[in-house]
């Protein structure tokens, strides 16, 4: 019997802990959850991470962000399985809230996408008049160009550029999918020392821990625009949603609080803000 | 190289100043593996026991099921178990997707055929005639179960660090169910691929070595108790 006992004590730390794991609050789902449905780059800037708590501390719900692509973020929502939406992929946000899906669209803040490439520019597109002049000189010096490829506001945002500038650089050898967030995109293109849109938060952010050794190349058109919106989930289409704790967040990303906290975040570490705050505004004034 | 040296640094003072998000990531995988893996190890071990016991028609084809199930790829039940957690899924009533519960569900269903076809293997390997001398001795149907299962524990140690290990350092089902929600479904996994993606390597090389740490750790302990009660 002893070394049943023996065999048996091995198991004791395994139940002690699962014990313990049981009676941690929050283990189980409760009322007041709020599911986030996000994109990587409000994520992987660290944006987030400072702003939830307030919003926490000030109502008592708590957030589960699920960071995906905008595109995986709206499907979510259009199954009902998130309850609120920070994204920014407007023209399908538009189509979102268009069918029904999703009320309140906010305009929170914006960013702008870059286009990067290494130091050494094969392609020659420093200094490009456009995004679209850029992109056609990479495809036609085929140089590497990776793409997130994942449905992503930022994907989005690519295709549209590609299509403007009268390219399909699907299947093409030189353009690369990594169905990746942002971060990790970013990380794998400065591997293999290749061209990327990227926003400009995640780039910022990434690049001061990770030495990327990736320049901006393009930046400043009115059609990089990077627009974040914040979404409620239709509650008439989906009962279940938390609509009440949805509207709460919508309400609080545009409050002066957030909006301050949005202006302010990362200037200290990377020398400029990662996002500029926009509540009130119409997508109007912001060029578009 | 810069990097990774850097990065091991850093990630030694993370765990030497017990870092408080850190620590509490390694609590949860702790928690929710070994959680998984004890009920990977009821279900495994009594089905197991039953099914390598008794001889039924198909029982071929069920053990090279649960032989199959033996390599689940981690991800695909992820997606299966999110399909049934949805809110408006067949199982959406429990509310369960994004918590702890849900990783525990998902692990549990890796590491249960893992469990389950190495006890089929180690009761199939005692001697036939074991069987008959037990319960020629005068023992009931229930004893003699248990005296094999004691019997067997060498090689069903075995089954608990290859569903332990499975589980701990599975990343692509925890993130599907669980989300990787800060301080609440964040483990060791899932956290280093988030810190990797935000470019923060040292985080993520101490998050790594920490559960390298964790599998060191358990294999040791066990590892230790099989060759010390190595049969003579």
């Amino acid at each position: 019997m002893n070394r049943i006992f023996r065999m048996l004590s091995l198991f004791v730390p395994l139940l002690v802990l699962s014990a313990t794991a049981t009676v941690t609050p929050g283990w189980t789902a409760e009322q007041k959850t709020l599911i986030l449905a996000t994109t990587t780059s409000t994520q992987d800037s660290g944006l987030l991470d400072v702003l939830l708590p307030i919003f926490e501390k000030q109502t008592g719900y708590f957030v589960k962000t699920i960071s995906v692509g905008s595109g995986q973020a709206m499907k979510m929502g259009e199954k009902g399985e998130a309850d609120v939406l920070l994204v920014h992929s407007p023209d399908s946000e538009k189509a979102f809230v268009a069918q029904g899906f999703g009320i309140n669209r906010k305009l929170v803040m914006h960013n702008d996408f870059i286009i990067l490439g290494p130091a050494s520019d094969p392609a020659k597109i420093r200094n490009a008049k456009s995004a679209a002049e850029a992109l056609k000189a990479v495809a036609s010096s085929g140089s590497l160009f990776m793409s997130r490829g994942d449905n992503s506001g930022t994907h989005a945002k690519e295709k549209g550029l590609w299509k403007a500038a009268g390219i399909n650089p699907e299947g093409q050898k030189w353009f690369q999918q990594t169905g990746l967030g942002m971060g990790e995109t970013l990380n794998v293109a400065a591997e293999k020392k290749g061209y990327l849109l990227a926003d400009r938060g995640t780039y910022l952010a990434l690049n001061k821990k990770a030495r990327l050794g990736l320049e901006i190349l393009v930046a400043g058109e009115p059609k990089l625009l990077n627009i974040y919106h914040v979404i409620e989930v239709n509650p008439a289409k989906w009962p279940k949603a938390n609509n009440a704790g949805a509207k709460a967040f919508g309400d609080f990303m545009v409050s002066k609080k957030a909006q301050n906290v949005i202006r302010t975040f990362g200037k200290k570490e990377f020398g400029s803000p990662l996002f500029f705050p926009d509540a009130g505004r119409l997508p109007a004034s912001l060029g578009l | 190289m810069d990097l990774i040296l850097e990065g091991i640094i850093k990630a030694f003072q993370l765990l030497v100043s017990l870092d408080d998000e850190v620590l509490g990531i390694a609590m949860l995988s702790l928690k929710v593996s070994g959680l998984a893996t004890l009920v990977s190890l009821i279900i495994g071990i009594s089905v197991g026991t039953l099914i390598a016991l008794t001889s039924f028609p198909g029982k071929k084809i069920l053990v090279s099921l649960v032989n199959t199930g033996m390599g689940l790829p981690p991800v695909v039940v992820g997606l299966f178990v999110s399909i049934l957690l949805w809110r408006n899924g067949p199982l959406g009533f429990m509310e369960l997707l994004y918590t702890p519960g849900a990783i525990i569900v998902a692990q549990s269903i890796i590491a249960t055929p893992i469990v389950m076809g190495i006890t089929i293997g180690a009761m199939q390997n005692l001697p036939s005639n074991l069987r008959l001398q037990i319960l020629a001795l005068g023992a009931t149907r229930i004893q003699m179960v248990w005296m094999l299962i004691k019997e067997a524990r060498l090689p069903l140690m075995a089954g608990v660090m290859a569903g332990f290990g499975g589980v701990i350092s599975e990343v692509g089902a925890s993130i599907m169910v669980g989300g990787n929600v800060r301080g609440y479904t964040r483990v060791l996994t899932t956290a280093t691929v988030m810190e990797t993606g935000r470019g923060n390597f040292d985080i993520a090389i101490a998050l790594s070595l920490i559960l390298l740490l964790f599998c060191f750790a358990i294999n040791y302990i066990l590892t230790y108790i099989q060759q010390r009660e190595r049969p003579r």
